[in-house]
């Protein structure tokens, strides 16, 4: 059978016992609204400590003298150790990619040696009994510093007269890139119209519920180390940790059990982490550290620091003919390693504009170090900005030639049987539906209805606005995203699968769960592949020594990636079961198949179950042929082939009220209609939609790490950093379309990161929308109240 | 009176039974229910009284456990997420909780469910927008809310329903 | 964010914490609710040596409704003045302003003594103490002393209180017919600090505003009576227009500090703004 058979697919998928499409609760959720779950910061070990870290409350400072004798002889206190001890055991690390020409990052180690560069780095760590002992502690070592000017206005960055980080750089530049068709200003000199805008976008972070934590366990007596870890990427940790720690990769495992949520917070390498490896390496016992809120506001990556000039040519009837935009960002003092800073502004300089028909598309990336937090990506790297330009500029010019925002996007939306083909700046797209989205989306939101009780509210002197946003989301990554440029991240993934002795189906797979619901969806194919109840179906996630090499969960890859490789275990182990069946009922496989977990003779009811073929290969062999051997276990890996990304797409609207007066915006509701292909479970994606919708919000409305001009985060605590809660957010409706991707059988695409990548966008657009009638304008997220007051000229 | 002292001796109760131990004055309830009494239901998020991850009822009403010492809880009764699931009272809303996916990660859900049960308690049938409110102080990262909200309304639609029957 | 070591004291009487306060001076600090002390402790931005819990101090708790006034006791808890009939009956300012501070958890164990001991500049009870002319009765080996509430509120994190005493109680005058009272705040989410709030008491007697307190919170390091815009108000007809005419003045009487939220300019809009919505809804306002 084909894998690209699409009767087999439709047998496959469509039968009625099968479980893709189904909206299945979670198997594992139980168990955690019963307060069962296993996060890093439950696990104890015995004679487990506890690392706490002295951390520099400079941006940027020499360390003159670092003293810890008054520090190591307080109660409960096991080991103090300097940045320069920790790296006589872990080596240096560089967030380079090679494929992002050009991109430089100095070896950054795990704490500050001589120069500390963010407030918040860490410098000294505390080994002690407990954590309040650790942090005893820490408040007796004594550092010197001595202040060295900061580097903290990416504009400035690049002067000469600016502080460089780095003395073995000419610059504080990181990376550059330029995209160009050629055409740009020929098409901005005819056109009918040209909009010009800036649009700026603040630093903001992940916010985790559960901080981040790792447990070591290094055992002197086998050279090996246990990690408990709260990561993404296990596998990628296990390269990590046994490359810096010169300890061989097969002898370091990563466990990754519960995970208080992740959004690509919990897949970049620490030094607080990696440091706390090493004091196991070099304690010979566990070391727990379990990062504190105010440390995660400090050294948890940020993000989304973009400030964008934007130009949109149309003509006369709207029809876009080139963008162009200009997108200077500032990170940290370092590239971040494996996966490098780079990438956000990489995205934005590749998908800005993406949905979109026009041909010319010029578009430059800045990327700056500076002395300010590390910044990598957090979920939807780079797409909330690159679809919040886009879609701010085509509302820009729609307003200026009178045209509605939906019928402006009808105009330009690529049509939806023009694929295959490329977006202007060469992104491949297979098949995606901005139309029909965009249709759905418009129905659901009841648009003309919305656009009249707006204006018939607007003469009650009551400012309604509403928003759009299509977009595309990269999904499905193949090697051509990270492995290409040196980083060792698997974009295979890989399942073995096997029918146990009593009947039941294990499938160990390499993406990992942090509550989206992998391990769910993951049951659901293995048991439509295998035709059992999911009640069968044990999935095995986030061990390194238990499941096949992978990449683990990032960049919307479980579902598609990781479930393609179960879907092909799943048939394969099918497979050899029929030919097991076939010898055990004497008659040949292809009139077997296996229903309700019996294998039974196609149309009939004669059979026997799994359990009673299980228990005959394992404990009956006498039985069996003496030249048949079942194998009931299988492995199968599954990579993206064609494609550098599998693109889904969507389409996202927001109704929301501004108060004048206050500045406050008042969201009323939210739509998302998502294609992210064949739909496993509805329910699922629905809820990846609402709580990545959320966290664009936040982006949106509310957050914002914000530094003073010493490099000092002034907002580092729950109270003053605003992270949305529940009386603020509305209710958002989720619809769905199914474009199924043919680089693979299942035909998923991922589906985690579309909602954060396409809500801002629709937030900006449905505040500027309101505020139209009044000729103010918002160009800054987050938009809060004394944003939309100066628009208004009123603060 | 006794003076002021560094270590206490405390007995209260907690999921119905009886616990004695000395403790650090400065050992908050929830660190002392998590290690002390390896109860690691009552997860701790931010340590300054915000998240609602650590929420959990003393003296039958809810409280933030990071804001309060375990020396302050002797003589109190305390209920965690784990009392609350083995004598079934919250069975209803956790199993609304798993229908609606009302929780993803699981990290705040015990603080939620402690909440949803103090709402549910003096407020039987709260509109939307009161769950909303009373939710208020407890952060969920993963769900956005909605489903939360959708589980709480349920379990307060069909207690009103048997009780009209 | 462990908190550094302490002394744990629990006197089971005003008299045992006095002493506790007087061994100790200002290495101790009182614990009442907690929930704004203890996050201090938890930053390590407070380090006292020793703790007096008040919570098991029977005679700091209780809402008596007396003659001449309501009396709160410091202990009085949150929720309790959120639930309380008395409250709502008589000082129904505080019963609008109890929903807005934080949430439930929180409001089951702040108390209203902890409240204003602590003075944080956006908190809501401080601003309805003033606005309803409360006294405060605080304690120490000397005896009894009383300070209007509208003298209590020293600055950020500073009140009258010195060292050694004990903030015990609040006594507030009980309302006369016509009084009228108004709450409001803008917060970004619901049950954060305001980012400016108005507690307004007064009487609209005769169809005439008269006795007015109007209180900001969130403008300033303190609550800020807004001496210019009460007397614009007193005297004056009880209606919108005359409120709408006052607004300018708070130009004078408000000296906001830009925090996250915004500049000083932002924080006077926004006052202006908040007072003309609220002070509306005072009883008797046409």
């Amino acid at each position: 059978m084909s894998e690209f058979d699409e009767a087999a697919k439709t047998l496959l998928f469509d039968a009625p016992n099968s479980y893709v499409g189904r909206s299945v609760t979670r198997p594992n959720a139980r168990r955690l609204t019963q307060g069962r779950g296993q996060y890093v910061d439950d696990i104890v070990l015995p004679r487990m400590v506890h690392v706490a870290y002295v951390r520099s409350p400079h941006a940027h400072a020499k360390i003159v003298k670092i003293e810890s004798k008054k520090a190591a002889a307080m109660p409960g206190v096991v080991r103090i150790a300097t940045g320069a001890e920790i790296a006589l055991v872990c080596k240096p690390y560089v967030g380079v990619l090679t494929h992002l020409q050009g991109m430089r990052s100095p070896p950054q180690y795990p704490l500050a040696i001589e120069v500390a560069r963010w407030q918040g780095e860490p410098v000294v760590a505390v080994v002690a009994q407990s954590r309040a002992e650790a942090e005893d502690a820490v408040d007796a070592v004594e550092v010197r510093y001595e202040e060295l000017p900061a580097a903290l206005d990416a504009e400035r960055a690049l002067d000469p007269s600016e502080t460089k980080i780095h003395k073995e750089f000419d610059s504080n530049l990181c990376f550059q890139r330029t995209v160009d068709t050629g055409g740009v200003d020929a098409a901005m000199k005819s056109a009918h119209l040209v909009v010009e805008d800036t649009i700026v976008f603040g630093r903001h972070t992940g916010v985790t519920m559960e901080p981040r934590a790792i447990l070591a366990d290094y055992n002197r007596a086998e050279e090996s180390m246990t990690v408990y870890h709260c990561g993404q990427s296990p596998h990628m940790m296990q390269g990590i940790i046994a490359s810096r720690l010169s300890l061989d990769e097969h002898r370091v495992r990563i466990v990754a059990r519960d995970v208080g949520g992740s959004f690509g917070i919990k897949i970049h390498t620490y030094g607080d982490e990696i440091a706390a490896c090493a004091l196991s390496l070099m304690l010979g016992r566990p070391v727990k550290f379990a990062a504190d809120r105010l440390e995660s506001f400090l050294s948890d990556i940020h993000a989304r620091d973009h400030r964008v000039k934007a130009k949109l040519a149309v003509d006369r009837d709207g029809n876009m003919l080139a963008l162009e935009i200009d997108d200077l960002t500032g990170i940290g003092p370092y590239s971040m390693f494996p996966r490098s800073s780079g990438v956000e502004c990489n995205q934005v300089l590749n998908l800005t504009g993406g949905p979109y028909k026009h041909k010319e598309y010029r578009a430059r990336g800045t990327v700056v170090f500076q002395n300010k937090n590390m910044m990598c990506q957090y979920r939807a790297v780079g797409h909330p900005i690159a679809v919040a330009v886009a879609e701010h500029m085509v509302d820009q010019a729609a307003a200026k030639l009178g045209i509605d925002p939906a019928e402006m996007r009808k105009r330009n939306l690529i049509a939806d049987d023009a694929y295959p083909c490329k977006s202007a700046s060469g992104m491949r797209f297979e098949a995606l539906s901005h139309h029909q989205c965009m249709d759905k989306l418009l129905a659901l939101m009841k648009y003309d209805g919305l656009r009249r009780e707006q204006s018939d509210l607007r003469k009650k002197g009551v400012y309604r606005g509403i928003g759009l946003s299509s977009f595309i989301e990269v999904t499905n990554p193949s090697p051509m995203f990270y492995g290409v440029g040196g980083a060792r991240i698997a974009a295979q993934d890989g399942c073995t699968i096997k029918l146990d002795a009593n009947g039941a189906i294990v499938a160990a797979t390499g993406v990992t769960e942090q509550g989206q619901g992998t391990e769910t969806i993951m049951a659901q194919i293995a048991a439509t592949a295998l035709g059992v109840e999911m009640s069968c179906v044990k999935v095995l996630t986030g061990d390194t020594d238990k499941v096949p090499y992978g990449g683990g969960t990032w960049a919307s890859r479980a579902a598609g990636i990781g479930g393609e490789a179960v879907l092909q275990a799943g048939l394969a182990l099918k497979a050899n079961i029929l030919q097991a069946g076939a010898v055990i009922l004497k008659t040949s496989a292809s009139d077997l198949d296996i229903v309700d977990g019996r294998v039974v003779k196609k149309g009939t009811e004669q059979g026997i179950t799994l359990a009673e073929l299980a228990r005959i290969c394992y404990y009956r062999g006498n039985e069996l042929p003496v030249d048949f051997q079942p194998e009931l276990v299988v492995t199968r890996h599954y990579r993206v082939k064609d494609y550098a990304f599998v693109f889904s797409n969507g389409a996202q609207g927001c109704s929301l009220e501004v108060d004048i007066e206050t500045g406050f915006v008042k969201l009323l509701k939210m739509w998302c209609v998502d294609d992210c292909g064949r739909v496993i479970n509805p329910k699922l994606v629905d809820e990846q939609a609402r709580g990545g919708i959320v966290q664009g919000i936040g982006g949106a409305l509310y957050e914002q790490c914000l530094y003073d001009d010493r490099g000092q985060l002034l907002n580092a605590t729950m109270a003053d950093y605003l992270v949305p809660m529940a009386a603020e957010m509305p209710d958002i409706e989720c619809a769905h379309v199914e474009t199924p991707t043919k680089t693979s059988m299942l035909g998923a695409k991922g589906a985690g990161e579309a909602g954060t990548g396409g809500a801002p966008a629709a937030i900006m657009n449905a505040v500027n929308d309101a505020l139209r009638p009044l000729e103010a304008k918002v160009t800054s997220q987050p938009i809060t109240p004394e944003i939309v007051l100066r628009a208004l000229g009123k603060a | 009176m006794k003076a002021a002292a560094e270590t206490l001796e405390v007995s209260l109760t907690v999921n119905g039974e009886a616990v004695k131990r000395s403790v650090p004055a400065r050992l908050n309830l929830a660190d002392f229910l998590r290690i002390e009494l390896e109860l690691t239901g009552t997860h701790v998020g931010c340590e300054h009284g915000v998240c609602g991850a650590c929420t959990l009822r003393v003296d039958g009403e809810i409280v933030r456990g990071c804001l309060m010492f375990a020396a302050q809880a002797d003589g109190c009764t305390v209920d965690t997420i784990e009392g609350l699931s083995d004598s079934r009272e919250i069975e209803e809303l956790q199993s609304a909780f798993v229908l609606t996916n009302a929780l993803q990660c699981g990290f705040c859900t015990p603080g939620v469910l402690m909440a949803a049960q103090a709402l549910l308690r003096d407020e039987p049938n709260p509109s939307r927008e009161r769950i909303r409110e009373y939710l208020s102080g407890n952060y969920c990262r993963c769900t956005g809310y909605q489903a939360i909200v959708d589980a709480i309304e349920a379990v307060a639609k069909a207690r009103a329903a048997r009780s009209v029957r | 964010m462990k908190a550094p070591r302490f002394a744990y004291a629990r006197p089971a009487s005003v008299a045992e914490a006095l002493a506790l306060l007087a061994e100790h001076k200002d290495e101790a600090r009182v614990l009442a609710g907690g929930q704004s002390l203890v996050p201090m402790l938890n930053f390590r931005v407070a380090a006292p040596k020793v703790l007096v819990d008040i919570n098991r101090i029977a005679a700091l708790t209780g809402i008596k409704v007396s003659k001449n006034h309501l009396r709160i006791g410091a202990l009085v808890r949150h929720v309790e003045l959120e639930r309380s009939a008395d409250i709502a009956r008589h000082l129904p300012l505080i019963a609008a302003a109890m929903p807005h501070v934080a949430h439930p958890a929180i409001r089951n164990r702040g108390t209203f003594g902890g409240s204003c001991a602590l003075a944080d500049p956006a908190a809501e009870l401080p601003a309805c103490a003033i606005a309803l002319a409360a006294i405060f009765v605080v304690a120490s080996k000397k005896g009894e002393r009383r300070i209007a509430a509208q003298d209590f509120f020293k600055g950020l994190y500073a009140t009258a209180l010195k060292a050694g005493e004990l903030l015990v109680a609040a006594e507030f005058p009980l309302p006369k017919p016509a009084d009228a009272s108004a709450f409001g705040e803008l917060a970004r989410r619901h049950g954060d600090y305001a980012m400016v709030g108005v507690a307004a008491h007064g009487s609209t007697q005769g169809g005439k505003f008269s006795d007015m307190r109007v209180v900001f919170f969130g403008v300033a390091d303190r609550p800020q009576r807004a001496a210019e815009f009460e007397a614009a108000l007193g005297g004056q007809a009880a209606a919108a227009r005359t409120i709408a005419a006052a607004l300018p003045r708070l130009d004078a009487d408000l000296s906001p500090r830009a925090d996250f939220h915004g500049s000083a300019a932002t924080k006077r809009h926004l006052a202006k703004v908040l007072a003309g919505r609220v002070l509306k809804q005072m009883e008797g306002v046409s």
